[in-house]
């Protein structure tokens, strides 16, 4: 098996860990029952075909015994019971965890193809990138999801950090992680959501806690071209005067839009289009001008700008870091 | 016996085409309004495999755009809900209409007008999925196929997210199949009620005529929530009810046990006559009587009940409590057991017999493998924290494939080859059988067993292309490579059906030297199926004339 950065069996984070330990378990138990009983299939079907030459005659009639049907009950029985007690522990243990003191709190909402994150506590937006601490097991600082959904149903997922719970409307959710590695970690949507479904990609950036701590310090200044005082950029005249205010918001700034994306950091972010595109001049430029050829049947419309128009929203992009 | 009714048989063969289809659409003839459902439900599965192989096409290698992502999202909700409603159930309507009376010495089903106008109203229901391509999107556009998946979330379906008429025509068709499917399972079960042979108690019914009862009563159960639920989603499109509509208050969690509660129970209402078929295949086969007939029945309706209280394990990942995810990991687990036993019993029935490897009986053992191996991926899958994981991953894709695939498909295409003889009176070609059942399990394994991986690898269902880098290429491309060996087999099949009918040797009453009475009458068999109603003293009448010295009914 190639390596994967979606590998459900490398778990790096405890619900992904007890899960892991349950399937193992699981696996193992439906595998010796698969070899036990194609076994004595494949044995059947050796040992007792008909001949060559063998007579017309009938084998003999054997119409049951209660003894075996017994046996063949008790034994599943059992190998059901043992299961059966496994899987509950792990459920317990993963939904029903308490959520300690020291817990980062994020309210993740699914939109028709992308991820926003709101951080209450830190008065913190952004979006399709989750930040969050990494977790020491000495000291374990969990991060607790509020799963929300502003239209259709969508479904966290990222197979190394837990198993997928989904985000329906007028149904908040929950989950949480613990991640005991740094590093980025991939997933994406679960439950089909519309056209887009499958560019609704998840990135988790999993960060030792001094760098956690320093993006929460950059996501919370407002961007220099909001600050009181500072010159209006042409882009920024374009965009605050068409229709990219009605869906995003640039804190500081008129445009307060909660369809899309906040843009306020975006050029924090690595990525755009929900992770279909890297965050580079080109992609971003293709974006606004034709987001069709990135993402097609994406709620993003074609924003008809001209070409001076368009260099010049894409610079004021670019100045919010 | 009448006059009448021979004479009828005895129509020259040669009538003008317009009255033979005006016999044919006009029957309540249970034999034909069978095969009528049977090549129905072909057609059909003909364009789901399209819908299929385009889709496989699509996922060949990632970031491809053979097609764009609205014509996958249509394939994949018409590839479903076409081979669910319309080649599953009709296949297995026609078996059951085709067998049942023949297999209890009746001479036709209960109602046979409610038999036809079942089988129309499911033919009207495909059509209404198929209209939709020409006006889904009605006074709106060129028109387009339903594009909410086969289940069909809330509030995907509510007007907001779903404009033009795609979703109705879906809505429609299940809703009017539905209503055909409630009427078979009820001629069904009056049929076997009412309708058995002098001496036939139930206890010496064919197994085939137990499993096909307890389908229909699942069918009655589960098929009248689906229904509720398309009404109040048509309520909520043109009426301005809020069953599911979200943004008004209404719960996308409710469409879901309304769709589950229908959808796990389906899956019992088509493997139970998958069970059937190799029930009555294994044995004959085997020359040896149904190990354990009286638990095989137990366990049959076991399942039944049982089936009826597992469905939210198809909703382990909406956030349900701890307790509700607990219980419904033990109920599903439960179904483990009687599933078991019935392998158990299909593998002691094999055991010290004089097995014959005919086509039928390779798909039977086909059938006995990959339901073994479908039914272990299951109980994977009913541990609900593995299900986190799971769960719309290709890992599930694979799975319930492998049953409906590998396990009913395949009893299936056993039960085809078994009844073609007495259906047509003709035999097909053993060598064609043989080269169509190595054809399709090579291409069914490429296909459903790499189809696991990537589901293990963070795959999700639905998506009309992934990003490279995953490690999900290379089993995407074998899991497309399968498929040309799984068409090629369809094409063998379908050539032996045509063959076999029009140039294969005569089949006589009994091909299999077989013990139930549907071998006893000629084949095809007449209008009338018998002409004298037989009376029984065993589960097995014809063995019981063949081996008079030591009749069944002496154990039994």
């Amino acid at each position: 098996m190639p390596m994967s950065p979606t590998n459900i069996f490398a778990p790096a984070s405890t619900p992904a860990d007890s899960i892991f330990g349950l399937s193992m378990f699981v696996l193992v138990t439906c595998a010796a029952i698969f070899v036990a009983v194609s076994a004595l299939l494949a044995y059947a079907v050796v040992r007792f075909r008909s001949k060559r030459g063998d007579d017309r005659t009938e084998p003999a009639q054997i119409y049951g015994s209660n003894q075996v049907e017994l046996a063949w009950t008790v034994i599943p029985v059992l190998i059901v019971v043992a299961l059966f007690l496994a899987a509950a522990r792990v459920i317990a243990s993963v939904q029903d965890a308490p959520r300690p003191s020291g817990a980062l709190e994020v309210i993740v909402t699914g939109h028709q193809y992308w991820w926003e994150y709101r951080y209450p506590k830190l008065n913190i937006v952004t979006a399709n990138e989750l930040h969050v601490p990494l977790s020491d097991p000495a000291h374990p600082t969990p991060t607790f999801l509020t799963l929300l959904s502003a239209d259709t149903d969508h479904s966290f997922w990222v197979p190394r950090l837990g198993g997928k719970t989904d985000l329906i409307p007028n149904h908040p959710n929950s989950m949480w992680m613990d991640p005991r590695e740094p590093g980025l970690f991939l997933g994406q949507c679960a439950q089909y959501c519309g056209t887009q479904h499958a560019k609704m990609l998840l990135r988790v950036y999993v960060q030792p806690r001094e760098e956690f701590d320093r993006w929460v310090h950059d996501q919370q200044q407002l961007p220099q071209s909001s600050a009181p005082g500072a010159a209006l950029s042409t882009g920024q005249r374009v965009f605050e005067s068409t229709a990219c205010v009605n869906c995003h918001t640039v804190s500081g700034t008129p445009a307060k839009g909660r369809f899309g994306p906040d843009l306020t950091h975006l050029m924090s972010r690595d990525t755009i289009a929900s992770g279909a595109a890297p965050n580079t001049h080109q992609m971003l430029r293709l974006w606004i001008q034709h987001p069709d050829a990135i993402k097609p049947g994406s709620k993003m419309p074609a924003m008809g700008l001209s070409d001076q128009d368009l260099d010049a929203v894409t610079a004021y992009l670019e100045t919010l870091r | 016996m009448s006059a009448n009714t021979i004479a009828l048989t005895e129509l020259p063969v040669s009538r003008p085409f317009t009255l033979r289809l005006h016999e044919w659409v006009t029957t309540v003839d249970h034999k034909r309004l069978g095969m009528l459902y049977i090549l129905f439900a072909l057609v059909f599965l003909i364009a789901g495999g399209i819908e299929a192989t385009i889709m496989r096409l699509q996922l060949i290698r990632p970031h491809n755009n053979l097609v764009s992502p609205q014509v996958f999202n249509q394939m994949f909700t018409m590839h479903g809900t076409t081979m669910i409603f319309f080649v599953a159930m009709p296949l297995v309507f026609g078996f059951a209409n085709y067998l049942v009376p023949l297999m209890i010495g009746a001479r036709d089903m209960a109602f046979p007008r409610l038999n036809a106008f079942s089988f129309w109203m499911t033919a009207l229901g495909g059509l209404f999925l198929y209209f939709s391509f020409l006006g889904g999107d009605g006074l709106y556009g060129a028109g387009g196929a339903p594009d909410v998946g086969w289940f069909a979330y809330a509030p995907l379906t509510a007007r907001t997210f779903s404009v033009g008429h795609s979703t109705d025509f879906w809505t429609l068709s299940l809703l009017v199949s539905g209503i055909g499917s409630v009427g078979t399972a009820i001629n069904l079960i009056a049929t076997i009620v009412c309708m058995r042979c002098p001496g036939m108690t139930l206890g010496k019914m064919p197994l085939l005529a137990w499993l096909n009862l307890t389908m229909a009563g699942l069918v009655i159960l589960a098929v009248s929530p689906l229904t509720a639920a398309q009404l109040m989603l048509l309520i909520d499109r043109y009426l301005g009810g809020h069953f599911f509509d979200t943004q008004a208050g209404g719960s996308a969690v409710i469409w879901m046990h309304f769709f589950w509660i229908f959808g796990h129970p389906e899956v019992y209402v088509l493997v139970i006559p998958a069970f059937a078929f190799s029930s009555e295949i294994i044995p004959v086969f085997s020359r040896k009587a149904i190990f354990g007939y009286p638990v095989m029945v137990l366990a049959t309706v076991a399942i039944g009940f049982i089936s009826m209280s597992v469905w939210a394990h198809h909703m382990f990942t909406v956030g349900m409590s701890s307790g509700a995810n607990t219980f419904f990991v033990l109920s599903t687990m439960a179904i483990a057991v009687p599933t078991g036993i019935k392998i158990f019993n299909w593998l002691a029935t094999m055991w010290g017999g004089k097995i014959r490897f005919a086509t039928p009986m390779l798909f039977s053992v086909g059938f006995l493998f990959q339901f073994l191996i479908g039914g272990l991926t299951g109980v994977t899958l009913a541990v609900a924290p593995f299900d986190w994981h799971l769960g719309n991953s290709y890992y599930l894709v694979a799975h319930f494939h492998y049953v409906i695939v590998g396990a009913i498909l395949f009893a299936a295409f056993a039960a085809f080859y078994y009844w073609l003889p007495k259906a047509f009176g003709k035999m097909y070609s053993e060598a064609l059988g043989k080269l169509h059942f190595w054809l399709f399990l090579i291409g069914f394994h490429l296909t459903f067993d790499f189809m696991h991986i990537p589901g293990l690898l963070g795959m999700p269902r639905r998506i009309y292309t992934y990003e490279p880098g995953r490690g999900w290429d290379i089993w995407n491309l074998i899991v497309t490579i399968g498929v040309v060996f799984q068409a090629a087999g369809i094409l063998v099949f379908a050539g032996n059906l045509i063959w076999s009918y029009f140039r294969g040797k005569a089949a006589g009453n009994d091909p299999w030297d077989a013990w139930t009475l549907e071998w006893s009458t000629s084949s095809p068999p007449p209008a009338y199926n018998y002409a004298m109603i037989p009376a029984v003293r065993s589960r097995r009448p014809l063995w019981d004339l063949k081996h008079p010295e030591d009749p069944d009914w002496r154990y039994e």
